[in-house]
């Protein structure tokens, strides 16, 4: 085995991992994300909604406004997040598509 | 201008800009015509999501259910604003990696298998068209009711204008009506809402409006009163459910895992250019939702207090002009039980069968009489709840262009969603079946005509539903999103996240998924309609929401399966490997 054929070899394992770790990172935040989007709709809206009327916000009270307009704004908020997070992520790992137009010939 | 001119005008100039786009994006390939090309900006992707995704249903009938379920009406709101969560951060970037044209596709090629992909064909198609008959018949009520045309001359108007920009531009037609639709839809959503936002509470936001105290110096705030009246009334209060927790969960679980396996939306987030694009465009597109999602419920609110207060106690005689105009469409009805000659409205059904028919007299107030039934319940009144969007601009008073917006904007939503819909089911025949299943051999200009072929016999069938509705076809498309649930969204999601799903996995997941949830509807609904209650449903779970167990059935399944029979194809890993990174994003291409 030559030399050459060794580094390439190496990059390749490199890579691996680094797309590992990327995945992982990225799985990490899906969980982080999915939490909130759980606890906002299934449990602030439904599960906990009659608890949660004691409160009032807004005129509102509380289970309630989860239920017909707070989660809905989490929602919006957490796609945006979660482009803003990967985007970060993509760059760290430099997996980013940035050039992804150039790349277009490539099979 | 009467109303009357005003709506034929704005109707019409509506359909004169779809018509005219249709013409200026035609479509030249298979790949304008399947993803638009695949170069469509994040933002003008999201406002054509939005509206491909706002339906008749949106539209016209979502605030019109809220306004009378109250509280449990949330199921609708979380569910089908939620399932984007899901769609954004776990199916839309690695399709889109992906990068071909269609949904089977993903499935066909992810599962190495011809099987799967055509499972995926047969879900896809149930799926699309049970849908799509929904939209048809919503073109045909805003025609009937607003352009005093019959319901069939509507829908083969929305036929034909459909025709031209989905079956002459494809995708790329289609995403570029979809824009102005939404533009149309939004518009005329809101601005009813905003002035009966400031008539009741002086508040022009209709988000903080419904919070905030009615404007009559009660100092009671509008759910406040709402609640107070419709108890007077003897309903139950607007803002407690009266649906158990495990059944609201399973549904709006159903709703949210269907909204992100239905393939018109999916196939949306292939046109983009890039990976990032298509997360960042999830996020336009929920928030372009958003809007008419956050003020539905506050639209719900006033049309119910706005109705009580015009209709209860009202002597027929002194009835508001609107009350007589949805009266003659048949969607309003009165019986005078007591013979006052005033309306009493209250819980329970008016009319024994619910639904009205009329036989054609008068009575003494000029009210058109009914064959039904009277009922014991002492409510005289029967509203048909699809009508509050449509009629909140007159029962709130509002001048005549208002309600010829609303007409335009009803239409917008059903023509866009339709218009979607057909392009995916004709997408799935001509590309899936035919080029990779039955006809490799054709070229692309002959699959490009098939695409059209197929899209012209698509929206043929969805005009033959519009005009002959089949009686289940309301009642089933909530259950498009069971089956997607069930069928499609766990297949995609595994086929993603897990590299040892595979071919004998997938296909028992999905025909388990599938058949499960299609037995469990059709018999309570068509079967055995009078077991059709808690006490005979599976853990107290309506037909609604059996799709979320349809779902972990199939997770359960494809999971089990796939541990016990070999894994994948290395190939299969490497494409998987692929789909999780974003760079090298090509265009969606032809394969």
């Amino acid at each position: 085995m030559n030399s050459d054929q060794q580094t390439n070899q190496d990059s390749d394992i490199s890579q691996m991992d680094n797309q590992k770790y990327y995945w992982q990172a990225n799985l990490k935040l899906l969980a982080k994300l999915l939490v909130v989007w759980f606890t906002v709709s299934f449990g602030c809206g439904i599960v906990l909604a009659d608890w949660l009327d004691q409160f009032s916000v807004f005129g509102f009270k509380l289970g309630f406004w989860f239920a017909q307009q707070g989660a809905i704004y989490v929602f919006v908020v957490l796609i945006f997040v979660y482009a803003r997070q990967m985007k970060v992520l993509d760059r760290q790992f430099g997996v980013g598509d940035e050039n992804g137009a150039d790349q277009e010939s490539q099979p | 201008m009467s109303t009357q001119m005003l709506t034929y005008l704005f109707v019409g100039l509506s359909f004169a800009l779809y018509i005219g786009i249709a013409i200026w994006s035609r479509a030249g390939s298979t790949k304008d015509f399947y993803v638009a090309g695949g170069g469509v900006h994040p933002v003008v992707n999201g406002m054509a999501t939005a509206a491909d995704w706002m339906s008749a249903a949106s539209f016209i009938s979502m605030a019109g259910i809220i306004s009378f379920i109250g509280r449990d009406g949330s199921v609708y709101l979380l569910g089908w604003t939620g399932g984007y969560v899901l769609l954004a951060l776990l199916l839309a970037p690695y399709l889109r990696k992906f990068g071909r044209f269609t949904v089977p596709d993903f499935i066909g090629e992810r599962y190495y298998s011809q099987a799967a992909r055509i499972v995926a064909v047969i879900c896809l198609i149930f799926v699309s068209f049970t849908y799509v008959a929904g939209q048809m018949r919503g073109v045909g009520i805003v025609f009937s009711r607003f352009l005093e045309v019959d319901v069939s001359t509507g829908v083969i108007i929305g036929m034909a204008v459909v025709f031209m920009y989905s079956v002459l531009g494809g995708m790329k037609g289609i995403t570029y009506t979809q824009v102005a639709q939404y533009c149309v839809l939004i518009f005329a959503y809101m601005v009813p809402a905003i002035f009966i936002s400031i008539m009741i509470t002086d508040n022009p936001i209709p988000q903080l409006g419904f919070g905030a105290e009615v404007n009559d110096g009660s100092g009671l705030s509008v759910l406040q009163k709402l609640d107070g009246v419709l108890l007077d009334l003897g309903f139950s209060p607007y803002t407690e459910g009266s649906k158990s927790t495990i059944d609201v969960f399973a549904i709006t679980a159903a709703l949210m895992f269907g909204t992100a396996g239905l393939p018109h939306v999916l196939v949306r987030f292939f046109t983009v250019p890039k990976v990032s694009d298509a997360r960042l465009s999830a996020g336009y597109a929920l928030a372009f939702i958003a809007i008419l999602y956050t003020t539905a419920p506050a639209v719900a609110s006033f049309a119910r207090l706005n109705l009580v207060d015009t209709v209860h106690n009202t002597a027929y005689e002194d009835a508001p002009e609107w009350f007589g105009n949805w009266e003659s469409t048949g969607l309003i009805a009165w019986q005078d039980k007591n013979d006052d000659g005033i309306m009493q409205y209250g819980a329970g059904a008016a009319l024994s069968p619910i639904k009205p028919s009329f036989d054609g007299n008068t009575g003494v107030h000029g009210e058109r009489l009914l064959n039904n039934q009277p009922t014991e319940s002492a409510n005289e009144v029967y509203i048909d709840r699809d009508i509050m969007v449509l009629a909140n601009p007159e029962i709130a008073g509002l001048p005549g262009w208002v309600i010829a917006l609303v007409a335009a904007g009803g239409v917008a939503a059903a023509l866009s969603t339709a218009a979607g819909l057909l392009l995916v089911i004709s997408s799935a025949i001509s590309h899936d079946l035919l080029k990779k299943t039955m006809l490799p051999k054709i070229t692309e200009k002959q699959e490009l005509l098939y695409a059209r072929i197929a899209a012209a016999v698509a929206v043929c069938i969805a005009g033959l539903f519009g005009i002959y509705p089949p009686a289940f076809v309301a009642q089933v498309v909530a259950f498009a999103f069971g089956l997607a649930a069930a069928s499609l969204f766990p297949a995609l999601l595994l086929g993603i996240f897990s590299k040892r799903a595979n071919k004998e996995g997938a296909i028992a997941g999905m025909s388990v998924g599938l058949v499960f949830t299609f037995t469990y509807i059709a018999y309570f609904k068509f079967v055995a309609p009078e077991l059709n209650n808690t006490e005979y449903w599976l853990w107290g779970i309506s037909p609604e929401g059996i799709g979320t167990i349809g779902m972990l059935l199939h997770f359960a399944i494809a999971i089990g399966v796939s541990r016990l029979t070999a894994k994948p194809p290395q190939m299969v890993q490497e494409l998987i490997d692929n789909i999780r990174i974003p760079s090298g994003a090509k265009a969606a291409a032809k394969h």
